[in-house]
């Protein structure tokens, strides 16, 4: 599995309620909500985005309420992975089983800037930022979490799991 | 590895070898828990799964407390969902009407969950059964509804913080002060992610029911969980419900992210100020704070010691005119305990109202809302703005003793004067 795109920076502690603000939880729709992802940080944010770009986000990113409409939003503005300094954990869990790629990088978060162009080796666990030169290396996930990842979350594993 | 105890918990319950924190791990779950909010979530979920049927019809639990009995007609009608899927499943154990009490004092008195169990709950407060060594956390509905088909979910091994309190505790002085101090110290992110377990002569002279206070509210200080090693109090508390649970302490050895050490001899009891469950002040400093009610109950302080610990205070008292003094007693075994032991006749003495087994006005739920300006003083577990009503209205936290005391002054009040 591997990601490349475009890295979109956002600072940190940035709570469910910027990704997702309560108003548009009216639906579960995914593209729906990917059209207003980011909505309560800046009016707009998601236009920057094309599909398969990569958030970068700093401390503690997806702190606040458990809804499961944040990480479905970022998925449906076309984002496939976060990278992050840290996460909070019921959205680090919510994360993973819709099916979104979350990856914790400490304080190498700040070799990545805005705009900056990043691939991901998801195997090896390796970063690499085309645009500096600089390679990140972090503890690749378990093979379980990948297979988790390829089904697109919780529901399609579980399904398959009990198809088995 | 030497492990801390939530470690131990953990490598019970799956097959990998727990190496070190941010490990994840696969684990069995040994109960698997949804309320009347949160089960309406988790069956969609479990549907789109096309699971068909749960891993075991014993160990899911359901408890329609929140809002029992139901309060109108939308709650009635997530109840009735949730009665129709525990009928179809034939989950052992559906609670709601009479059986029904408040989830986090309902499981542990019934013997569902204790020392070494795994328990996912669709409630944040679900880390209380760590007061009985277990792990115990809140997930997201459709975690849960995994965990409901399959029997099994994955964890990331937490980082521990050890609390050890030591010194003894003052008259007036008890677990609830014990946590609301830690989350003062720490703070509201203080334990974010993170497993707290506590430690120390003053949890050794705990009661189990003081210990499942603190647990509560772990997540209060942003944790995953809070746990407390298992001895023969705990062992004399589960076995009295039918269980055969083993002793359980943290490896010698095992390594702890960071120490918190504490003398509690000589502490005040401790309020938490609107709005956050961080500010925390001894009670001699909250002064002049008129309050229209009282609440005694909840998860974290509506279990039979703290009945008996408001009565005491309310004995041959009265409640100010002003004041509506309100007590739910957290199921109905602690209910009909307070009404042999005589409590609910000193509650009504004293001028208080004595409600069902239900979560209510913990949440804002109902029977007990507050309007624009009031100010309340509960032994729930959070303060956030408009947490019981109105978003001007104001929540102060303490211990079921504060509470009474309050309510006889009809403002906030220090036990230990009366
Ligand atoms: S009593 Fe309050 S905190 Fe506890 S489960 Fe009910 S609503 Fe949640």
């Amino acid at each position: 599995m591997s990601y490349q795109g475009t890295a979109h920076k956002v600072g940190d502690h940035i709570d469910t309620d910027a990704i997702i603000p309560a108003r548009f939880l009216v639906t579960t729709d995914t593209k729906e909500l990917g059209a207003n992802c980011m909505e309560g940080l800046e009016a707009g944010w998601v236009k920057r985005v094309k599909e398969g770009d990569i958030m970068v986000g700093g401390e503690n990113f997806g702190c606040g309420s458990s809804r499961e409409h944040a990480p479905i939003s970022i998925l449906g503005a076309g984002i496939p992975v976060v990278v992050a300094h840290s996460f909070a954990r019921i959205f680090y869990r919510n994360s993973f089983n819709m099916g979104l790629l979350l990856i914790e990088i400490g304080d190498d978060i700040a070799k990545i800037s805005d705009r900056d162009e990043i691939s991901i080796d998801v195997e090896k666990g390796v970063i690499t930022n085309k645009t500096t030169g600089t390679e990140i290396t972090y503890p690749p996930l378990p093979t379980f979490m990948r297979e988790f990842l390829d089904k697109g979350g919780l529901i399609p594993y579980v399904r398959e799991k009990l198809n088995a | 590895m030497a492990h801390t105890l939530v470690q131990k918990v953990l490598q019970k319950h799956t097959d990998q070898q727990i190496t070190e924190a941010g490990q994840i791990v696969q684990c069995n779950v040994s109960l698997a828990l949804a309320n009347d909010i949160t089960a309406p979530l988790a069956i969609k979920s479990f549907r789109a799964m096309g699971a068909t049927k749960v891993f075991d019809k014993d160990r899911v639990a359901l408890v329609m407390d929140h809002f029992t009995p139901q309060k109108d007609i939308e709650s009635a009608i997530q109840v009735k969902g949730v009665r129709e899927f525990a009928a179809e499943q034939d989950i052992t154990h559906y609670y709601e009407g009479g059986d029904c009490g408040v989830e986090h004092a309902l499981l542990p008195e019934l013997g569902l969950v204790g020392p070494g169990d795994i328990v996912v709950g669709a409630d944040s407060h679900t880390c209380t059964y760590g007061g009985l060594g277990a792990f115990a956390t809140g997930l997201g509905s459709t975690d849960v509804a995994g965990a409901m088909a399959l029997g099994s979910t994955w964890f990331k091994v937490p980082p521990t913080i050890k609390v050890v309190y030591n010194g003894t505790l003052p008259a007036y002085v008890g677990a609830k002060d014990l946590i609301l101090k830690l989350i003062g110290e720490i703070g509201v992110a203080g334990a974010l992610y993170k497993a707290l377990e506590f430690a120390g002569p003053v949890v050794d002279a705990l009661d189990v029911e003081g210990r499942m206070c603190i647990a509560n509210m772990a997540i209060e200080a942003g944790g995953k969980c809070g746990l407390f090693p298992v001895d023969a109090k705990t062992i004399a508390y589960t076995a009295e419900r039918g269980r055969k649970d083993e002793l359980m302490v943290a490896d010698e050895g095992a390594v702890y992210e960071r120490v918190v050490t504490f003398d509690v001899s000589g502490m005040s009891p401790q309020i938490a100020c609107p709005h956050l469950p961080e500010n925390v002040k001894p009670v001699e400093d909250v002064r002049n704070v008129r309050v229209n009610q009282v609440v005694v109950g909840s998860c974290t302080n509506g279990r039979i010691s703290d009945l008996r610990e408001a009565a005491a205070i309310l004995k041959g008292r009265k409640v100010a005119k002003h004041v509506r003094a309100i007590v739910l007693p957290a199921t109905p075994g602690i209910w009909k305990q307070a009404l042999k032991e005589g409590l609910i006749e000193t509650f009504m003495d004293a001028g208080c109202i004595v409600g069902p087994a239900t979560c209510g006005p913990c949440l804002g739920g109902h029977m007990g809302i507050l309007a624009d300006g009031e100010v309340a003083i509960a032994t729930t577990n959070r303060n956030f703005r408009g947490r019981m009503g109105s978003l001007e209205s104001e929540v102060y936290l303490s211990s079921p003793c504060v509470a009474a005391a309050s309510a006889i002054a009809g403002e906030i009040a220090d036990p230990r004067a009366l």
